[in-house]
């Protein structure tokens, strides 16, 4: 491959589930079956009250854009700057990083607070990313 | 911990700051440490606890040729050397050592025997982090600043201010690596690096370091320099991940630390002669003054555009011109922390006049940790 790359992920027993969602076109997250809490990233117990009984569902692949740089430079290996580094907020509540795609990457079209859908980009036959694009209607 | 049973009685930095191409990283902390062990009367023998961050205490303490009897290899980022002083007065006062030397260097500019930083594809940054474009400080510190900015109604001016501010102190600082003046509109035209951060909104990078010798107050006495003691102290961390802080509008590292540092001390903010919150990056200035207590995150943009920090304000704040205009190395608190001792000292370039009582506060990684150290002259 003459271009560089983007990094690419390499799941652990604890995060296969997520991988093997996003594979599947599913957004994969974990709630508690004894206190309801919904977080990210993967572990199999509750982070906030340490339950082992835990449950992975599908999230409605909905959120809204809670903040984000324009990076510029340095660039990652992989990407054309500008390119926007943004943090997802989902309905279910946690929040992730993503970048969000068909939308220019400016200040102008990055509205903070706009809803946002996931969609799916496969790196190779293992790996497919969670990324994000403008909700329609 | 108790107050003031813990005395700086050694502080200085490597006999150069900047570009250093003629040393490696291990040889910058040891310029350091030999700095400091001079700079306290000393000699290496007489030291029996160590701390240093990145290069392991091993590492060190084989180098420089010492046998420490107390070791601490806390590397959290740039704040590390807020813990290790905060752990140092812990095992003093509990008796564990006596004489403790904390080193910091990095080769940060030149990069000579310093080993490159790797996040494994299979970490959590490596798995939701990494793939999405984050390269380096730059392109991960300022990504809660748009939240914050947007809560808080803090403009973009307001942080150009901070820069154009932190140059003023830096303008009095002869070992300041940027001493021009600047306007904001230098700083909001300078090159874009990371929306809506641009170039003079960014830590400089450069070579460096700095070393503390800390021992117990009823010794201090009977050391060359003026005895800095510590009054309060304060340490959390909250993720690796800044995607994955609780919250943009402030940090849970620096609300746990920085209070924590007050009540110990027994202070209030009206107390504090001189200020120092480590900026990498503008916007932390404004987390610090906020989380810290200070004031309301709201009024923290104005605070700082009014003028309140820079020289002849009310609360001096970064005086030696921070880590956007002094000097950054890549863990920036060791310089922080020497500026406080030098205000304490009175000694400083741009010295606060009757300074009693500095507040250092520090950060390491991206919000992922923090220590605030409260240091004062008076016992």
């Amino acid at each position: 491959m003459a271009e560089p790359a983007r990094a690419k992920p390499k799941a652990t027993p604890e995060t296969q589930h997520f991988w093997d969602g996003t594979k599947a076109g599913e957004l994969r997250l974990q709630r508690c079956d004894a206190c309801a809490n919904v977080y990210f990233p993967p572990r199999p117990f509750c982070p906030s009250c340490a339950s082992r009984k835990v449950s992975i569902f599908k999230a409605s692949g909905k959120g809204k854009l809670y903040s984000y740089v324009i990076n510029h430079r340095p660039a990652a290996p992989g990407f054309t700057p500008p390119y926007a580094i943004a943090i997802v907020e989902l309905d279910e509540g946690p929040r992730m990083m993503s970048n969000i795609i068909d939308c220019p990457q400016t200040p102008e079209a990055l509205e903070l607070d706009m809803p946002l859908e996931v969609a799916f980009e496969a790196l190779d036959d293992k790996i497919t990313l969670p990324l994000f694009r403008p909700a329609k209607g | 911990m108790r107050r003031n049973q813990v005395a700086v009685v050694g502080a200085a930095e490597t006999t150069e700051l900047g570009v250093i191409p003629n040393m490696s990283q291990i040889q910058l902390h040891a310029d350091a440490a030999l700095n400091a062990i001079a700079d306290a009367g000393l000699k290496l023998s007489d030291i029996d606890g160590f701390a240093t961050a990145v290069e392991t205490p091993q590492q060190m303490a084989h180098y420089l040729g010492i046998t420490p009897t107390w070791v601490d290899g806390t590397s959290v980022g740039g704040c590390s050397f807020m813990l290790h002083v905060r752990h140092a007065a812990a095992a003093i006062e509990a008796g564990l050592c006596k004489t403790v030397l904390i080193t910091h260097a990095e080769s940060g500019k030149s990069m000579i025997g310093k080993q490159p930083r790797f996040t494994a594809p299979d970490s959590l940054n490596g798995q939701f982090e990494s793939p999405f474009g984050v390269y380096g400080p730059p392109s991960m510190f300022p990504i809660p600043v748009l939240r914050f900015m947007k809560t808080h109604g803090i403009t973009h001016e307001q942080l150009a201010m901070v820069a154009v501010v932190q140059r003023e102190w830096a303008a009095k600082n002869p070992r300041a690596t940027m001493k021009d003046p600047i306007t904001v509109a230098d700083v909001l035209n300078s090159r874009m690096i990371a929306y809506p951060f641009r170039l003079l909104q960014c830590c400089l990078v450069t070579d460096g370091g700095g070393a503390l010798i800390l021992t117990s107050a009823d010794r201090a006495k009977d050391f060359p320099q003026k005895p800095v003691y510590i009054l309060g102290t304060g340490e959390s961390v909250e993720t690796p991940m800044v995607s994955q802080m609780k919250t943009f509008d402030s940090s849970r590292a620096f609300r746990v630390a920085g209070p924590l540092a007050f009540k110990e001390a027994g202070i209030a903010h009206k107390d504090v002669d001189h200020l120092m919150i480590y900026d990498a990056f503008a916007h932390l200035p404004l987390y610090g003054l906020g989380d810290l207590g200070f004031m309301p995150h709201e009024e923290t943009g104005k605070f700082i555009a009014d003028g309140n920090t820079r020289p002849g304000g009310k609360l001096p704040l970064n005086t030696n011109g921070g880590g956007l205009s002094y000097m950054h190395s890549g863990m920036y608190g060791m310089y922080a922390l020497q500026e406080s001792v030098r205000q304490m000292r009175g000694i400083a370039p741009a010295q606060v006049p009757n300074a009693k009582i500095s507040v250092c506060h520090g950060v390491g990684g991206m919000f992922a940790a923090s220590g605030t150290i409260i240091f004062t002259n008076e016992k």
